[in-house]
């Protein structure tokens, strides 16, 4: 996955100015900031939803707005921030939706296709719930979902819009375990993520954005510095360290 | 958990036996009684009346009624909401606008070119000035209800009904402008009947329903994919705009074909798949071809049925009357189910 000088504006608000970033299968990359800094329109250029004005984005290769949909989607997977269902599908069917871009027009499913439904199944500890409409689910579980979904598609970047908004802990850290093990598992993962703890206990680098461009890039502990964090999110604080783990703790003065 | 093909095979054994129940109680009703062994053996009267009256029009009530649940099934889907329908979102008025202005061209060509005209104010004209109303009305239906690139339901049901009383209203001055006697046709076949119409008009409208039919079957697992979000259904690689265009066509095509074979039937596509929606579940891949068979078979016995009430009093309603008396308090309770916030957008 790469990025390189991108631009973007809706309408003639600059959203992206000259971003340029690069990810490894495997890397586990957060990118946090403030509120409009421009993360969710960097998500939403490198699943392809939106071409950029100026610069180029690359995914393994492909430039994922023009390359036909069917193509980017099985390369990348978006788990959205508020994903949206008309009908009560149950859990299994909402996960081989991702097995969409790999089935015909009829979309009737094959043994390929039961057998990455299963293992997503699985691998967000749905199993149980498989047969259960989707609308008797709870918020965190209903996340997993949507997860299973885009591990489905078997994609090879994992791109998350604030996987954890709106969950409480266990689920927060269960959500940021499995995006964990997605990426030991050789994926591509970029989350969108506003708890800085969790995305510095969690990820192997954070990308710090704000106003439209990237202004810190690196292991956690040397990105959030508490001049950084001071800077950019306007908010005063105290930083500290795991003694256990390193990882860097900053938490607000109010 | 059965598979999804064994589901499906369950669903269209289930539908097309209803269809071919429904059939045959609609020939077996009428102010004649005749006999089936007869009337396949040859005998008169019995022959005639099954074969040039009961069965057309069982038939054509057939088509129509499987044209306009296909419709009631894509339409929801574009919508993402149950209230969606042909009739309700204005695409039937729209289409009757159509065909109206087809038969108003027809007769003026008549009097400027001369009798040879009058060709254009039938058939294939008719359906497809019916078609292109029908695709008009559709994407301005959806295009003014949008808000921030979204279908907002509300809104479209609300304009849906005005267009149609716009619709109606240009209707009723446009009828003032052709002769008399083809007023009152026209006013009776928007009415909503299935009573005339040839079997060569049949066929063609079978045709050309089940062309629409089968493409939105083909398109049936993309459709599951459109009730998400846009971007949620673009990422799961779905082309949204292009398969939006053609799920467009197809629902508009159904419509239109259905006006111009029948009128205008409302909530046929409203009733229908929200009962199968109730046995078969969400999934477009069982939900259009079983909608399409209960469809047929809904409208051949609400024809049958409206024949049989009426038989004392010599008489017989237009099926689109019979629909409306049906459909509009059902889509008053789905309205007041849907507001309930528990049920949300599940109604």
């Amino acid at each position: 996955m790469d990025v390189r000088l991108v631009s973007f504006r809706y309408g003639g608000t600059p959203a992206l100015e000259d971003v340029s970033l690069s990810a490894r299968s495997g890397e586990f990359v957060g990118l946090v900031g403030p509120n409009g800094a421009g993360k969710s329109t960097l998500v939403r250029l490198l699943a392809g939803l939106l071409a950029p004005e100026r610069g180029r984005v690359r995914l393994a290769g492909l430039d994922p707005s023009s390359a036909p949909r069917r193509q980017v989607a099985r390369l990348c997977a978006l788990v959205p921030q508020e994903p949206r269902l008309t009908w009560p599908f149950t859990v299994r069917e909402v996960v081989m939706m991702g097995r969409a871009p790999r089935q015909g027009l009829l979309a009737l499913p094959g043994p390929l296709d039961h057998g990455a439904v299963e293992g997503a199944l699985r691998a967000c500890d749905l199993v149980n719930l498989a047969d259960r409409r989707i609308d008797a689910l709870s918020g965190g579980e209903r996340r997993r979902v949507f997860f299973a979904r885009a591990l489905s598609q078997e994609p090879r970047v994992l791109l998350f819009d604030e996987p954890t908004a709106f969950l409480d802990l266990g689920h927060q850290v269960a959500a940021m375990r499995m995006a964990q093990a997605a990426a030991r598992g050789g994926l591509c993962v970029l989350a969108v993520l506003h708890d800085l703890n969790l995305a510095a206990a969690a990820c192997d680098r954070l990308v710090v954005m704000s106003r439209g461009q990237v202004v810190a890039d690196g292991g956690p502990a040397e990105v959030l510095t508490a001049e950084r964090v001071r800077e950019v999110w306007e908010v005063p604080v105290w930083r500290g360290e795991n003694a256990r783990s390193g990882a860097p703790v900053v938490l607000p003065e109010l | 958990m059965t598979s999804l093909r064994g589901r499906l095979v369950v669903l269209l054994v289930a539908g097309a036996a209803t269809v071919l129940a429904a059939l045959a109680f609609s020939s077996a009703v009428g102010p004649q009684p005749i006999s089936f062994h007869a009337a396949f053996s040859g005998v008169e009267p019995d022959h005639a009346i099954l074969l040039e009256l009961r069965l057309p029009r069982a038939l054509l009530a057939a088509v129509v009624g499987a044209a306009l649940a296909g419709a009631g099934v894509a339409l929801q889907a574009l919508l993402r909401n149950a209230l969606a329908e042909p009739f309700v979102l204005g695409v039937s008025g729209g289409a009757a606008l159509g065909g109206t202005l087809v038969i108003l061209a027809a007769t003026l060509a008549v009097r400027v070119l001369g009798p040879g005209a009058a060709l254009f104010s039938e058939g294939a004209p008719v359906a497809l000035g019916a078609v292109a109303g029908a695709a008009a009305s559709a994407v301005l239906v959806f295009g003014l209800s949008r808000i921030q690139g979204h279908p907002v339901p509300e809104t479209a049901l609300l304009v849906g009904v005005v267009f149609n009383a716009f619709a109606s209203g240009l209707i009723t001055v446009l009828r003032l402008l052709v002769p008399p006697e083809q007023a009152a046709r026209l006013l009776y076949w928007l009415l909503g009947t299935v009573a005339y119409q040839g079997g060569g008009t049949i066929l063609a409208g079978a045709v050309g329903v089940a062309l629409t039919l089968a493409l939105l079957v083909l398109f049936s697992g993309r459709l599951n994919l459109l009730t998400l979000a846009d971007e949620e259904a673009a990422s799961l690689g779905v082309d949204v705009r292009r398969t939006r265009a053609v799920i467009f066509f197809a629902a508009s095509a159904a419509t239109g074909a259905a006006v111009a074979l029948s009128g205008m039937v409302g909530f046929v596509g409203l009733i229908v798949p929200h009962l199968v929606r109730r046995v078969a579940g969400p999934d477009h891949r069982l939900l259009v071809p079983t909608s399409a068979l209960f469809g047929a078979a809904f409208l051949v016995m609400a024809d049958a049925l409206a024949r049989l009430l009426f038989l004392p009093l010599g008489t017989e309603p237009p099926v689109g009357a019979v629909t409306a008396f049906l459909g509009g308090p059902f889509f008053l309770w789905l309205l007041r189910r849907s507001g309930r916030p528990q049920a949300g957008g599940f109604a």
